[in-house]
């Protein structure tokens, strides 16, 4: 609030497209508050298939966050600190999955560690099937999540400059010091930024989910599924489930937004 | 900044806004008549094959179809959609319909489905009947209890006297489908009319309790639709001998 003062010589009239923007998209959570069935409200959200499902929600996503830190960061870092033939190219190939409606990343994981995919048969003789397992729910999760947390960073990365780490480096540090402790503290924010937009968008999955991992209560079935699954015979249920992703979605990203400002 | 131009950029903005909510419209265009049908997603093929012979019986009449689950449709019309002909793939979402006294004509049920159990074409779980479907080991599919499928999947179980234990319980027939077809499922319950449409890449299997879950498909013409006549029509096309026949190409069974 303090740094968006209209002194910034912000042309007045572009508040009224950022209001109706803002609307647009306010509006349709409003919405699900007022359709809410208050007096049932309790009863569907506590059922033991909402529960399950929440449960499993959040289990799943934290799961796949974790997952995206780990691969993502250092994907991050060899995009924005290495020169490599290809990487432009390359790093097209992994944002893919940003604007891959999460339908076809299902298909893809499907054709790739399903059964009879690619890898299938292998993991199968190490022992490790994923089909229908909540571990497949954790690989569409982490599938289409691994871009945010890539792109956040990379960002960061990139706005951070490697100065610091130029000096750290003539001062005899070796490469991995000063990345624990001069690349990843300078780029702190953009991680937790980057986790929260991974952990947001792993919750919210639904298609490459439905696609690869299929739906069964308590193992694969994310509040999402439930959500769409409710919809078919008990449409206060789907709305009371929807209010709760929104909650929760919103209690994630301002707990983020929060340790920002603090900063 | 300049309020002239702010002006005129607000005008504009009305403008397109304006003109495509109001672009929608062109259905009037030289004459033709659209006639729009509402179907179950299971009835894709077929009345794809008769919204064809409709138009060609019928001069300057063109048919839209909409595809979508039972349910999805049934939201979409209470919801004031524009169809004219609403054909469901059970009665109990008809029902809501009716419900809601939306129907123009009372509803006529034009043709059954059963349910078969789809198995890869190599057959890899060697399923052979229902029974084999509460194999812990091995990965079966069917549609949650809260769809259509779902219900007469459980009905079956019920009446064959066995417990299923499936792995994953889909939104849909094409959800189970899909898990079949690419072999990650060793056996999933879908309709006959399914597996036939599947062409090959499932391999289907009777269930002889089947005859016990007979679903049933009823049509109706819409209240609300501004082409009573036209839509009838199609109605008594479909009841008719011509949609009879290719209705039960497809599968399906007669009423």
């Amino acid at each position: 609030m303090r740094r968006t003062g209209s002194e910034g010589g912000v042309p007045r009239w572009i508040l009224l497209p950022a209001a109706a923007g803002a609307a647009f998209v306010l509006l349709p959570l409003l919405a699900i508050v007022l359709q809410v069935d208050w007096r049932a409200f309790p009863a569907l959200v506590t059922s033991e298939a909402s529960r399950d499902a929440l449960l499993l929600s959040l289990r799943t996503s934290t799961a796949s966050t974790l997952l995206c830190v780990l691969l993502g960061v250092p994907m991050a870092v060899a995009l924005a600190r290495t020169r490599f033939p290809g990487q432009s190219l390359l790093r097209a190939l992994v944002l893919l999955p940003l604007v891959l409606p999460p339908v076809v990343g299902g298909i893809a994981l499907l054709y790739t560690f399903g059964r009879r995919g690619l890898l299938g048969e292998t993991l199968e003789v190490v022992g490790l099937e994923v089909a229908f397992s909540t571990a497949a729910v954790v690989m569409a999760q982490t599938f289409v999540a691994l871009p945010f947390l890539v792109v956040s960073l990379e960002g960061a990365l990139r706005t951070a400059g490697h100065r610091y780490e130029v000096v750290a480096a003539s001062l005899g540090a070796r490469p991995t010091t000063v990345f624990r402790r001069v690349t990843l503290p300078l780029v702190l924010p953009g991680l937790l930024s980057g986790s929260v937009l991974a952990f947001a968008r792993a919750l919210g999955e639904f298609g490459a989910t439905i696609t690869f991992a299929g739906s069964l209560q308590g193992t694969t079935r994310t509040l999402p599924l439930e959500i769409y699954l409710r919809r078919e015979t008990d449409a206060d249920a789907a709305v009371a489930l929807s209010l709760v992703l929104v909650v929760v979605a919103v209690v994630v990203i301002g707990t983020a937004g929060q340790g920002r400002v603090r900063r | 900044m300049n309020p002239r131009r702010t002006t005129s950029i607000l005008a504009v903005l009305v403008c397109v806004l304006a003109t495509g909510a109001c672009g929608g419209d062109d259905a009037g265009d030289g004459g033709e008549r659209v006639l729009t049908v509402y179907a179950a997603a299971s009835l894709t093929a077929s009345f794809e094959e008769l919204a064809e012979r409709f138009e060609a019986a019928n001069d300057g009449v063109s048919v839209e179809l909409a595809f979508a689950g039972s349910s999805d449709l049934v939201a979409q019309i209470t919801s004031g959609a524009p169809a004219d002909v609403f054909a469901s793939a059970d009665q109990s979402n008809m029902d809501k319909l009716t419900a809601e006294g939306l129907e123009g004509s009372a509803p006529e049920v034009f043709a059954t489905n059963t349910l078969q159990i789809a198995v890869p074409p190599d057959n890899p779980g060697e399923v052979s009947d229902l029974a084999d479907l509460s194999d812990e080991d091995l990965a079966v599919v069917v549609c949650a209890p809260e769809v259509p499928c779902g219900a007469a999947a459980l009905a079956l179980a019920e009446a064959a006297g066995t417990t299923l234990a499936p792995d994953s319980e889909e939104q849909s027939v094409a959800d189970v489908l899909g898990k079949v077809r690419a072999g990650e499922a060793d056996a999933g319950l879908v309709y006959v009319t399914d597996v036939i449409a599947a062409a090959g890449d499932v391999l289907g299997i009777d269930v002889p309790e089947s005859d016990a879950v007979v679903n049933d498909y009823p049509i109706a013409t819409l209240a609300d639709s501004d082409q009573a006549e036209l839509a009838q029509a199609f109605v008594d096309l479909v009841l008719g001998e011509q949609g009879q026949a290719v209705l039960a190409e497809a599968g399906f069974g007669t009423p």
